[in-house]
């Protein structure tokens, strides 16, 4: 007890005006230290660049604002999922051949097998934690790392979707699904379109926003949140303490596999048909997304709000370059530059935040 | 999975409650001619050591003594294959660190205790976080975790900025210290520390020593584990030295001076003798230089170094330790 009432009488002796400036420079350096402070410095200037350029051609409409979101909001479903496995030290590049999986199971007993959409909505759904649990027991009980792992696990899936659908219909497409029992009222929650003035903002961009709020209500007010950095930032320290660190990554796990479903459900509706090669290629854009919005490759660092910020840059950069009128192949030369930008400020942002001392 | 943890925190609290209620000088651990084998390999040999409340008591050894063996029996990490292990006179038969901790005992490791990237509150709590609301709504409540860390901490003598700063912007000694303050607000009765000075320069261990000291004064036990007498000697009680698996027995600091258990540790080897035998042998490779090649040319005036360093270091340390306190 002398001990506190020692420690308490310094601590009011210290001058306000120091305890102020402190708390000042703390606030302003921790706000400069958010792991997405770089992402939407990005999305700023990346805005900025396209409504100088293209403003004149629709980029600054609400239409052109609906168009490169809706896009943003499919990457960002994905990216928020990723960011969270990848702070908990995790890849999973299956997402990929999942997104085509979940769609086709959607489709196949829907459209085939004459099961309610509803049903067939749900069974995709269990498919995918099946999935995501798959994934996580797989990396957890070899010890291999998950990048190899799921790599394995993304040319199953794929392989796997494409022959048994070919041995169902003879092709790896499943189209007509606009005409199922049901399917105005299953395409309204995923792939419906809300109409702000003269644009329809996509359906996809609330789930997005909701997700994203989820996500960060998860990792910063949760228990379960702070397991994630613990299990990412230092796997052996985290279990001395009794964190649970199988069942953070299994779920996980899980989290990628549904945002995986979501995104499938998504397409599907919208495309009113399921194709097998859906969703290629989405693996590596939203471990993009994500590291554009601060999550270090080395897990224990980053933010879903990061992620939303990184997954509107994809957006903004993919539609923007269609409003320029320019070939769409400058995407990937402009992406890729801004990821190697952005690994950089990370570095740069981690080393501050753990090197200085003043 | 979380009632788990929260369960564990109660009793841990429970644990801070009794800890006060101890008079200073009861005993809370003993272990008593204890014997651990891996396979055909003697790790420990008939060793014993006791630990009363308010007391630090060093546990001194070379590397290769079994000082690591004999703290994972007492955090539980090994169950000792012959000897009786007691906590506060009850025999315990531990399977799990995690029933140690229970029992009050905590064990801080050098490198596995905290995670860098992660703020110092959130460390602090991580699987114990307090929670409030309900139901759905039940959440992490960072401002009592905030709170409760930077009252801890100071109770501990660190006064932090910022609890929301990167544990990995502290220096080594204050990350120790934050560790060791985790480990008594979370009701520990007994610090088990292994080698918290190693890493550190002189200035730092000084630090991670004074909260040693802090500790103690709290009616906490500590078991101190170096293999720098200079560390151990000024804020020791009482010192059980180690060598190649059997113990030299325990001494006060009353009983022994420090140059008798560098002596001890070093197996009867003088050190002093062991200095200017060093500096005997870079005599004698400098002779051989002329056949060398250049980049070992430097390594006869190294090797002597070395031996003047060994010599000097004794004294060096005693000027720049602080005093027990």
């Amino acid at each position: 007890m002398q001990v506190t009432q020692r420690a308490e009488a310094e601590a009011a002796s210290r001058p306000p005006t120091a305890q102020k400036q402190a708390a000042k420079t703390g606030t302003l350096r921790r706000l400069l230290m958010r792991p997405e402070m770089g992402a939407v410095a990005g999305a700023v200037g990346v805005w900025l660049f396209f409504a100088l350029t293209a403003g004149g051609r629709g980029f600054l409409t609400l239409r052109g604002t609906a168009n490169y979101l809706e896009v943003a909001a499919q990457f960002g479903i994905l990216a928020i999922a990723v960011a969270l496995l990848m702070i908990g030290g995790e890849f999973d590049l299956s997402i990929g051949s999942m997104i085509g999986a979940c769609g086709i199971i959607f489709a196949l007993l829907s459209a085939n097998f004459g099961w309610n959409v509803w049903m067939a909505m749900l069974a995709s759904l269990a498919f995918a934690i099946l999935l995501g649990i798959f994934n996580g027991a797989l990396v957890l009980t070899t010890g291999l790392p998950s990048f190899i792992v799921t790599l394995g696990t993304l040319l199953m899936i794929r392989g796997v979707t494409v022959g048994t659908t070919r041995l169902v219909t003879g092709r790896t497409v499943v189209s007509g699904l606009g005409d199922l029992p049901g399917y105005d009222a299953i395409r309204d929650v995923f792939a419906s379109k809300l109409t702000i003035g003269n644009a329809g903002f996509s359906i996809a961009i609330l789930w997005w926003l909701v997700i994203a709020a989820l996500a960060t209500w998860v990792l910063l007010r949760t228990p379960f949140g702070n397991w994630i950095y613990g299990v990412g930032g230092n796997p052996q320290a985290a279990r001395n303490v009794g964190v649970p660190i199988n069942l953070v990554k299994i779920v996980l796990f899980i989290g990628t596999a549904v945002a995986a479903w979501l995104v499938a459900m998504i397409q599907v509706l919208g495309a009113r048909s399921a194709d097998v090669v859906r969703g290629t290629g989405t693996e590596f854009t939203a471990i993009i997304a994500a590291v554009i919005g601060g999550v270090l490759l080395t897990g224990g660092y980053g933010s879903a709000v990061g992620a939303v910020f990184g997954a509107l840059i994809f957006g903004m950069v993919r539609q923007g370059i269609v409003f320029l009128g320019i070939d769409p192949g400058w995407e990937d030369a402009v992406l890729g530059a801004m990821l190697v930008i952005a690994v950089l400020v990370n570095r740069y942002v981690r080393h501050r935040a753990l090197g200085v001392r003043e | 999975m979380s009632a788990a943890a929260t369960s564990l925190m109660d009793a841990m609290q429970q644990e801070e409650r009794r800890r006060l209620d101890v008079p200073r000088g009861t005993e809370l651990l003993r272990l008593e001619h204890a014997s651990k084998y891996f396979g055909s390999v003697v790790a420990l040999e008939d060793v014993s050591i006791d630990l009363k409340a308010g007391e630090v008591h060093a546990l001194l050894g070379d590397n290769g003594a079994g000082k690591s063996t004999l703290i994972k029996i007492l955090s539980g990490v090994h169950q000792p294959d012959k000897g009786r292990y007691l906590v506060e006179g009850q025999e315990v038969h531990f399977t799990s660190p995690r029933d140690a901790l229970a029992r009050g005992i905590a064990t801080v490791y050098q490198d596995l205790a905290m995670i860098p990237l992660m703020s110092i509150s959130r460390n602090f709590f991580l699987g114990a976080e307090p929670t409030t609301g309900w139901g759905p709504f039940r959440r992490f409540d960072v401002e009592t975790a905030d709170r409760i860390s930077r009252e801890e901490l100071l109770r501990m003598g660190i006064n932090v900025r910022d609890t929301a700063q990167a544990v990995g912007t502290l220096s080594g000694g204050e990350r120790q210290s934050v560790a060791i303050a985790r480990a008594v607000y979370f009701g520990a009765r007994v610090l088990i520390l292994d080698e918290p000075t190693a890493a550190l320069g002189v200035k730092e261990a000084a630090v991670v020593l004074r909260y040693i000291a802090q500790a103690r004064a709290r009616n906490l036990g500590v078991i101190f584990i170096t293999h720098n007498v200079h560390h151990a000697y000024p804020v020791a009680d009482r010192f059980t030295i180690l060598n190649r698996g059997s113990s030299y027995g325990t001494f006060s600091k009353q009983e022994v001076t420090r140059e008798e258990v560098v002596q001890m540790m070093a197996g009867g080897d003088d050190l002093e003798t062991l200095g200017h035998e060093l500096e005997e042998f870079a005599r004698l490779d400098d002779e051989r230089v002329g056949r060398m090649l250049p980049s070992e040319a430097g390594a006869g005036a190294m090797l002597q170094e070395m031996g003047q360093a060994f010599v000097a270091e004794g004294q060096e340390a005693e000027r720049e330790t602080p005093p027990p306190r």
